[in-house]
């Protein structure tokens, strides 16, 4: 148990603080009875081998730790990469979704819905549905649904059921509230594998430890290739579920600063962002007390993001803990700079991440630049690449005006 | 003030009583307390005022519709309480519905304050348990106001108990496991669940128990009136302003009709009784 850790009630931090469960009495004893399997599970050897099997075999993980030297050469020192990108599915979401269709089928529950925003987690759910034998329903908002169609169709070639939901901003938060909405009538006989760090514990401590892999294993890797820690470490924070997993293997290293890069969109200052803890405060949203977007009533205030995947006002409550203990510390990256990190690691390491991950490559980039100002070229700041870029080439097209030849172009 | 004269003189009729939920600011401020106010004259015995809000996960397409129909329309925190205190006045105890971020972030002491000034009997609370809500409860205790808090078909009893004993005013069972919504057939789930709600209370408590989610008609209510203490129809009434659309004065009188035949209904069923 970690000082960081949440109490049995799921607050971080002072009794009250952050995280709990402000849900409907209708979903109260699901949540019960999904804690009580994953404590269950936990103390069970088998569970986590049988999960750690399936990671290993079938989602290529542990994935591996790469040194970007061409990219280390421009900053002045180590980069260090955890290629999250290279997993199945092409994000670390395929480590939570596995690991709660595994709990869910250790339930006996024969369904799982779930929300997504860009369709990273639809995606990753479909499959793990798929792989155990899951009926499945995702819902996504009928914005993104038009902007992933790409995504749409994956979910539905892998099985599931895809549900576009009109309510609201049309947006992830609208299909968070769908997904309860699907969930409070089918509790009986349904799972829902909630994709993100955040919501109602058990789910952000739950999430946390089936991510958290990514720490652990990038903390083993750089002790066993450098015999040493990072000075730091860094990720993208939407909901949080990356972060979060990264950070899980570090936060007692108090050596190690822990930066988590907000998606910052036009700027924090022209309001057209999701920089939820720069610029947010604290509330209840989906289950949770954590810094969210609100107005002066308390409404929901809709979010912007370049990348669909961040595109949220809400953020997993540890985080909210994390930022509000000092921690860690979240800075926002703009929409700007984190197309410019996608371009320079593209031409650098010829690796196309997720515009997700470029936040946290942008972000890590200025401070390995600090850091190779005070400390030389063996400060080390290693950073999760938590997904691939194929998603994102639409996006990618608009941006940079790709997909024209010279000849066109001269025309 | 609280519900539980308007639940006592119910009982005394040997009735169930009739509760109509309806949200602020829609289909504008005074339109919305208008129409409170027609299901005030037509038979409602407890009014409950809804405040919109932009997640709510509990209810369905047609209180979703009205509820962004109002914030599109510019709705304020400060409009329910102006609303409660239209509808108050008539007499009729009268609760606010609402998720919980707009009442933590208007500061949850100073909400319970303007509440109770504004004449309001309590809080009706669907995403907050008493578990997790003592602020909520310190607040209202302080100011003699209603706390109801809800309980669901998949509660356990050590959890319908804990619910009940916090409860003042009534307690709000939801027949279905579902969100709000009319439907066309009355759910089996309520009958036992009320019977838990009662026989799981504090000894002596005898607290009404309220059934939501579901009820549409006249029919329906007197169903749900054989066992139970209140009758709480709120996506029925909704729906009939919707269909309605911009003709209020249609839209008042198919209310009127509305509320007439669910008063009847709970007069129809023999009223359950502790």
């Amino acid at each position: 148990m970690s000082r960081f850790d949440a109490d049995d009630r799921g607050f971080f931090g002072e009794a009250g603080q952050w995280g709990g469960r402000f849900m409907p009495e209708a979903l109260v004893s699901a949540l019960d009875e999904l804690t009580d399997a994953w404590h269950t599970a936990l103390a069970d050897p088998g569970f986590t081998a049988e999960f750690e099997t399936i990671l290993r075999e079938y989602a290529g993980i542990p994935s591996p730790l790469y040194e970007a030297t061409r990219l280390s050469e421009q900053v002045g020192c180590r980069v260090l990469l955890k290629r999250e990108d290279l997993n199945h599915t092409g994000a670390h979401k395929i480590r939570n979704v596995l690991g709660q269709a595994l709990l869910t089928k250790r339930m006996g529950k024969k369904r799982v819905i779930a929300e997504t925003g860009a369709g990273q987690h639809g995606v990753a759910s479909a499959t793990a549905a798929a792989y155990f034998g899951l009926d499945c329903t995702i819902y996504m908002g009928a914005v993104d649904t038009r902007r992933q169609a790409l995504n749409v169709a994956r979910m539905q070639l892998l099985g599931a059921e895809v549900v576009a939901v009109d309510t609201g901003s049309g947006t992830l938060k609208d299909a968070i509230n769908e997904a309860f909405r699907d969930w409070v009538a089918s509790v009986d006989h349904t799972a829902y594998l909630f994709g993100t760090a955040a919501g109602p514990h058990p789910f952000p401590s739950m999430v946390r430890e089936f991510c958290r892999g990514i720490g652990d294993e990038a903390r083993a890797q750089v002790l066993e290739r450098y015999g040493r820690l990072p000075d730091a470490i860094a990720a993208c924070v939407g909901g949080g579920s990356n972060a979060i997993g990264l950070f899980a293997g570090f936060l007692e290293d108090d050596d190690v600063a822990v930066y988590g890069f907000e998606p910052g969109g036009d700027g924090v200052a022209t309001g057209r962002h999701a920089a939820t803890i720069t610029a947010g405060e604290a509330g209840v949203l989906h289950g949770a007390r954590t810094f969210l977007l609100q107005d002066d009533d308390g409404q929901t205030v809709e979010s912007h993001s370049i990348s669909a995947g961040l595109d949220y006002p809400g953020v997993g409550p540890q985080h909210s803990h994390l930022a509000h203990v000092g921690r860690a510390t979240y800075v926002p990256v703009t929409d700007a700079a984190a197309m410019d990190a996608m371009a320079l690691l593209a031409r650098t390491e010829g690796i196309i991440c997720a515009i997700e991950s470029a936040h946290a490559v942008a972000g890590a980039l200025d401070v390995a630049r600090e850091l190779a100002a005070t400390k030389g070229p063996e400060a080390t700041v290693l950073v999760n690449l938590s997904g691939r870029g194929d998603k994102d080439m639409g996006t990618a097209i608009e941006w940079f005006g790709l997909g024209r030849t010279e000849k066109e172009v001269e025309a | 003030m609280s519900t539980a004269p308007a639940f006592a003189r119910a009982r005394e009729e040997g009735r169930a009583a009739l509760v109509g939920y309806l949200p602020a600011g829609f289909p504008d401020v005074p339109g919305a307390i208008e129409a409170l106010r027609t299901m005030v004259e037509a038979g409602c015995d407890v009014i409950e005022v809804g405040l919109p809000y932009s997640d709510p996960v509990m209810d369905g397409p047609t209180i979703q519709a009205a509820a962004q129909q109002a914030l599109d329309g510019g709705f304020r925190v400060a409009d329910v309480l102006r609303t409660v205190e239209a509808v108050a006045a008539t007499g009729t105890p009268t609760l606010v519905m609402t998720y919980w971020n707009p009442v933590e972030r208007y500061g949850v002491e100073r909400f319970a304050r303007d509440l109770a000034e504004a004449g309001g009997a309590g809080l009706i609370t669907p995403d907050i348990t008493p578990d997790y809500g003592a602020e909520w409860i310190a607040a209202a205790d302080a100011r003699d106001l209603d706390k109801v808090f809800l309980v669901a078909p998949s509660s356990t009893d050590e959890r319908v108990e804990m619910t009940t004993a916090a409860c003042r005013g009534f307690v709000y069972a939801t027949a279905v496991m579902g969100v709000t919504g009319a439907r066309t057939t009355s759910s089996e789930l309520g009958g036992p669940l009320v019977t838990r709600a009662r026989a799981l209370q504090p000894r002596g408590a005898d607290l009404p128990v309220g059934v939501g989610l579901g009820v549409g008609n006249g029919d329906q209510a007197a169903d749900v009136a054989a066992y139970a203490d209140g009758v709480i129809v709120g996506s029925a009434f909704v729906r009939t302003l919707l269909d309605a659309g911009t003709d209020r004065q249609a839209g008042l009188a198919a209310l009127r009709t509305l509320t007439e035949d669910l008063a009847t209904g709970v007069r129809r069923g023999s009223a359950g009784g502790a």
